[in-house]
C-alpha cells in the first residue's frame, strides 16, 4: 500500500517549498545582493542552520519527551571536537571536501550519540529537576574533560579546523536534519514518547519500555547535537571549551521555549530568528540576553506553550485554504 | 474455578512489606480462563497494592505469583505487560493531551514492527501497519462506544468516557488478564449499567480473565462469579457473592470499622 | 604535613563558604520545593552591593562588615520582588515552569549587572582585618574561623527558629500540604515571601564571608557558585537545614584536596562527579530520607 494521495501532495509541496527557498537564498547570495557583506550573511546564515539543529533536537527531548536538558552545548561540544580531530587526521589525505564534510558530520554525530548513551543511562532515572541539574553536571565535566587533554587544545583555543561548512550545504544537512526529526515525532515512535512525557507510569501499564524509549530519544537528540557541532567546528575553524558552557545550554533552552515545545515550525522559526537577531542589534549586544530573559519570564507567564505552542506549519493547509477545499479533522501524515 | 480450563493467574502467598508495615500479607487467588473475580475491602486495604504487585509496579517481598504458569517476579511493568496483564487505574491516568485514538495505539505499540528507518522514509510497511493500527484501536473504541470522538484530546473527555477509554487502552496491549481498579467510581447509575454491559461484552469477545475492584457492591454482586475480600492486607472471605453477602466477617469488615483514606 | 593541614584549613574555608550558600538554597527548596537557580545570582548582588558599600562605610569611619546590613536589606529586597514579579506567577504551573522562570531570573539578573556595573571584575576592599595564625605550619587566617562560626551560627538560629516559633511551624506545614495549611488559616503568600526574604538575605551573608575570601567580583559568579552549592545542599540532604552545612564542608574538603594532591585541572568534574552519583545511590542525601512516588 503507497502513501494516501493527499498525504503525497503534501510531502511534495513542503520539498517543492524548500527548493524553492533554497533558490531564492542562493540567488540573493551569487547576485551580490550583499555586495561586500555577502560572505558575513552568509555566514549568520550558516549560524542559524546549525542553531536550528540545536533548537530542534533539543525541542525533542524537552517538548516532545518532556525532560529536561540544560547541558545540550556539551553534546555539541563532543561533536565539534570528534569531527574537528577527525577531520584534522584526514589533512593529508585529498578526500573530495563534501565527502570529508558528510563523514564529518557523521562522525561527530556518533560521537555525541556515544556520549549521550552514556549519560543517558543513569541520568533518565532522575526526574526534573534534578535530572537538569545532572545535566549541567555532564555538561560540566565534558567541558573539564576537553581543557585537560591535549588533542582537544588543553584549555586553549584549538584552531587550524577545515572549513567546510559552506552554506549551500548547511542548508539541506539543516533541512534533511528537520525532517527526520519531524518524521521521527509523526510515527509511532513520536506517540510512544509523548506518552511518556503524559504519565510514563500509564505508559509503563500500556507495555512501553519507558528507560529504553528515554534512552533513545535522548541518544538522537544528542546524535542532531553533534551534528550540528561538526557544522560550528568546520564553520568556525577555532573554538575553545568554554564556548559551549552553561550559558550557551540555557540559551538554546531559551530558543526552544519561546519557539514553542513541542512544535518544529516554532523551534526553525524561534532559532532563525533569535540566531539573526544577535547580528541586527550589534549595537544592542549586551541588551540581547536581558532582553531574552525577559521574553522568557512574559512566556512562562502569558503563554507557557511558547510562541507557536504545538502547532505545526503546514504548506498543504495552505494551499487548502487558499484553493477553498474543506479540510477535515486532523491531517495524519 | 472452572474445570477444565487453564489458570491464567495464580498467586501465591503473595505479599509485601513497606518498613514494618505488612500492606499485604498471605494472598493467595487463582483465576481461569474467562472468570471474572471481585476484589473488595475497605478503603485502604490494600486491594490497589495486590493490582500494584501483579502488573510489577511494586516487587513482592515475600510469595510469588504466575501468568499461565510462567514466574512473574521480578519482572518490570512492561514485561509483565508483554506476557499478558493490563490494568487501569483507580485515578484515571491518561495521556491527556494525546487523541482518543492515540491513547490507544500507544498501547499497541509492542505489537508495531516498522522500524525507526521505516518511520523516516515513509515505507509502504509504515502506511500498511499505521492503517492497522488506527483500524485496531477503532473496533476497540467501538466497544466502548467512543468511535465518535477519535479524534478528541483525551483531556476534553467528560469523565466517565475517560474511564471508558482507558479500558479501551487496556484492551490495546492483548492481554489475558484485565485488572479494573474502580471503573465504576463517579459514575451514575446509567453509566454503570453502560460499564457492566461493555465488561460483558469484553468478557464474550475476548475470552479473557478480569480481576474487579469495586466499591459499588450493586456491580460487584451482579457481576463476578467470586468474591475475595480484603482488609489491613489480609484475605478474610472468597467465595460466590451470595457467600460473601452474609458472610459476617465481611459485614464486620465494612461497617464495624471507620473508613481510612486510601493513599494510593 | 604542612600542605596536607592548610589544605584541610582552606577545604574547610571553602566548605563554610559553600555552607553558607547552601543554607539559603535548602531553606527556599524545603519550604517552596523549588530550586532557586537565582540563588548564586543573589550572592552575585549581595557581592557588587558590597563592593559599593563597604567603602561608604569605611569613608563614615565604620567597619567596612557593617555594610553587610544593608546587603541583606538589598538581597531580601531582590528576592522578594523576584518571587513576586516572577515566580508566583508560575507558582501553580508545575516544575518544569518553576524550573525555567528561575533560570531565566538567574539570565536576567547576571545581564543586568552586566549592563549596570560592566564586564570588568570589581574588587572588593578588605572587609575584615583579622589576624592570621599558625597551626601546625600551615597559615589560618580568623577569618576563616569566623566563616565558619557565621555558617554554623545560622544554622542553629534558622534551625531554632524553624522548630520553635510559630512563624517556623508555618513554614514547614505550607510543604507539606499547601491546601490544608492555607484552610488552617496560614497565610501562604507571607510565607512564602519571607522565605524568599530569609534566604536571599542569607546570600547576602555568604557574600560577605565569599568576598572576604575572593574579593573579585564578576557577574557570572553567581551561577557557578550557586550550582557548586546545590550540590553541596543535595549532598547533605536537600531541604535540611544541618545537611546544607555539612554537605558544604565535605565539598569544599573533597575540592581543595582534590585541587592539592590528585588532579590540579580535574578538580571541578570531581565535584560534578559527586553530585551525579549522591543523585544515582542516595538521592535525598546524607542526612535524608527516602519517600517514594504513589501509584
Amino acid at each position: 500500500m503507497r502513501m494516501p494521495k493527499k498525504i503525497k501532495r503534501n510531502y511534495i509541496l513542503n520539498f517543492v517549498g524548500t527548493v524553492l527557498l533554497f533558490l531564492c537564498l542562493f540567488l540573493v547570495f551569487e547576485a551580490n545582493v550583499f555586495g561586500s557583506r555577502t560572505e558575513y550573511f552568509k555566514g549568520i546564515a550558516t549560524t542559524a542552520c546549525y542553531t536550528i539543529i540545536m533548537v530542534a533536537s533539543l525541542n525533542l527531548l524537552v517538548g516532545i519527551m518532556g525532560e529536561f536538558s540544560l547541558g545540550h552545548a556539551g553534546f555539541m561540544s563532543v561533536g565539534a571536537y570528534a569531527s574537528a580531530i577527525f577531520t584534522n587526521a584526514l589533512a593529508e589525505k585529498s578526500v573530495p571536501s563534501f565527502v570529508l564534510f558528510l563523514l564529518a558530520l557523521i562522525v561527530g554525530g556518533l560521537a555525541a550519540a556515544a556520549t549521550g548513551v552514556l549519560v543517558g543511562i543513569p541520568t533518565l532515572k532522575l526526574r526534573g529537576d534534578y535530572l537538569a541539574i545532572v545535566t549541567v553536571a555532564f555538561a560540566e565535566i565534558i567541558r573539564v574533560a576537553f581543557t585537560n587533554f591535549q588533542i582537544t587544545g588543553g584549555g586553549r583555543v584549538m584552531a587550524g579546523i577545515e572549513k567546510l561548512s559552506n552554506f549551500y550545504w548547511v542548508f539541506w544537512v539543516m533541512v534533511a536534519c528537520v525532517t527526520v526529526m519531524y518524521l521521527f515525532i509523526r510515527s509511532r515512535f513520536g506517540r510512544t514518547v509523548r506518552a511518556i512525557r503524559e504519565d510514563y507510569i500509564a505508559a509503563e501499564a500500556s507495555g512501553v519500555n519507558v528507560t529504553f524509549y528515554k534512552v533513545v530519544t535522548f541518544t538522537v537528540s544528542a546524535f542532531f547535537a553533534g551534528i550540528a557541532g561538526a557544522i560550528y567546528a568546520h564553520y568556525m575553524t577555532a573554538m575553545i571549551p568554554t564556548s559551549f558552557n552553561f550559558m550557551y545550554s540555557a540559551e538554546f533552552l531559551t530558543e526552544v521555549i519561546i519557539g514553542g515545545t513541542g512544535s518544529m515550525t516554532g523551534s526553525v522559526i524561534g532559532a532563525a530568528f533569535l540566531s539573526a537577531l544577535p547580528e541586527a542589534m550589534r549595537t544592542f549586544a549586551k541588551y540581547r540576553m536581558l532582553g531574552y530573559s525577559v521574553v522568557l519570564v512574559l512566556i512562562m507567564i502569558f503563554r507557557p506553550g511558547g510562541v507557536f505552542g504545538t502547532w505545526e506549519f503546514s504548506l498543504g493547509r495552505v494551499i487548502d485554504r487558499i484553493t477553498g477545499k474543506s479540510k477535515e479533522g486532523r491531517s495524519q501524515s | 474455578m472452572k474445570r477444565g480450563q487453564e489458570t491464567v493467574l495464580k498467586a501465591s502467598h503473595l505479599g509485601i512489606s513497606f518498613g514494618g508495615l505488612k500492606a499485604v500479607d498471605d494472598f493467595n487467588l487463582e483465576i481461569g480462563e474467562s472468570e471474572l473475580v471481585g476484589l473488595i475491602g475497605p478503603n485502604g486495604a490494600g486491594k490497589t497494592t495486590v493490582f500494584n504487585l501483579l502488573t510489577g509496579v511494586y516487587q513482592p517481598t515475600e510469595g510469588a505469583f504466575y501468568l499461565c504458569g510462567e514466574k512473574m517476579n521480578g519482572k518490570k511493568p512492561h514485561q509483565v505487560v508483554a506476557a499478558g496483564v493490563a490494568r487501569t487505574f483507580q485515578n484515571i491516568r491518561l495521556f491527556k493531551k494525546l487523541t482518543v485514538l492515540e491513547n490507544v495505539e500507544v498501547a499497541m505499540n509492542r505489537a508495531a514492527k516498522y522500524s525507526p528507518l521505516a518511520a523516516i522514509f515513509r515505507t509502504p510497511r509504515y502506511w500498511v501497519e499505521e492503517k492497522e493500527m488506527a483500524s485496531r484501536a477503532m473496533e476497540l473504541l467501538t466497544i466502548v462506544h467512543l468511535e465518535n470522538k477519535a479524534s478528541y484530546i483525551a483531556e476534553n473527555l467528560p469523565y466517565g468516557e475517560q474511564r471508558r477509554l482507558e479500558i479501551a487502552r487496556a484492551l490495546a496491549t492483548g492481554m489475558k488478564l484485565l485488572l479494573l481498579d474502580e471503573p465504576a467510581a463517579g459514575m451514575n447509575p446509567t453509566e454503570t449499567a453502560q460499564l457492566l454491559d461493555i465488561i460483558n461484552d469484553i468478557r464474550d469477545r475476548f475470552q479473557i480473565s478480569v480481576l474487579l475492584i469495586e466499591h459499588d457492591m450493586s456491580l460487584v454482586m451482579k457481576i463476578c462469579e467470586r468474591i475475595q475480600v480484603i482488609d489491613y492486607g489480609v484475605t478474610i472471605a472468597n467465595g460466590t457473592p451470595e457467600e460473601i453477602a452474609n458472610n459476617p466477617k465481611v459485614i464486620e469488615a465494612y461497617l464495624g470499622k471507620d473508613d481510612e483514606e486510601e493513599a494510593v | 604535613m604542612s600542605i596536607f593541614i592548610q589544605s584541610i584549613v582552606n577545604g574547610l574555608n571553602q566548605g563554610a563558604i559553600y555552607a553558607l550558600i547552601a543554607l539559603g538554597y535548602t531553606m527556599v527548596y524545603g519550604i517552596l520545593r523549588m530550586i532557586n537557580f537565582a540563588h548564586g545570582d543573589f550572592i552575585m548582588v549581595g557581592a557588587y552591593t558590597m563592593f559599593y558599600t563597604a567603602p561608604l562605610m569605611v569613608s563614615y569611619g565604620m567597619p567596612p562588615w557593617l555594610a553587610v546590613f544593608l546587603a541583606v536589606v538589598v538581597c531580601a529586597a531582590v528576592g522578594v520582588l523576584v518571587e513576586r514579579i516572577a515566580y508566583k506567577p508560575v507558582r501553580n504551573s508545575g516544575p518544569m515552569s518553576a524550573l525555567i522562570t528561575a533560570l531565566a531570573m538567574s539570565l536576567f539578573l547576571e545581564n543586568l549587572a552586566m549592563v549596570l556595573f560592566g564586564g570588568n571584575p570589581k574588587t572588593v576592599v578588605k572587609i575584615f582585618d583579622l589576624p592570621m595564625i599558625e597551626l601546625f605550619g600551615a597559615k589560618l587566617q580568623m577569618k576563616y574561623l569566623l566563616t565558619l562560626g557565621i555558617g554554623l551560627g545560622i544554622m542553629v538560629a534558622l534551625t531554632l527558629f524553624v522548630r520553635m516559633t510559630k512563624l517556623g511551624k508555618a513554614m514547614r506545614a505550607v510543604p507539606q500540604d499547601r491546601q490544608a495549611a492555607t484552610i488552617v488559616g496560614i497565610n501562604v503568600n507571607r510565607i512564602i515571601t519571607i522565605t524568599f526574604a530569609i534566604g536571599s538575605g542569607l546570600a547576602a551573608v555568604a557574600a560577605m564571608m565569599y568576598t572576604s575570601t575572593y574579593p573579585r567580583c564578576t557577574t557570572d559568579m553567581g551561577s557557578m557558585m550557586g550550582i557548586k552549592a546545590f550540590i553541596a545542599a543535595v549532598l547533605g540532604g536537600i531541604g535540611i537545614i544541618p545537611g546544607a552545612m555539612l554537605g558544604g564542608i565535605i565539598v569544599g574538603l573533597i575540592e581543595i584536596l582534590v585541587k592539592v594532591y590528585v588532579a590540579p585541572g580535574w578538580y571541578e568534574a570531581i565535584t560534578y562527579g559527586i553530585l551525579i552519583v549522591v543523585l544515582l545511590i542516595k538521592p535525598s542525601g546524607i542526612l535524608g530520607k527516602n519517600t517514594g512516588e504513589k501509584v
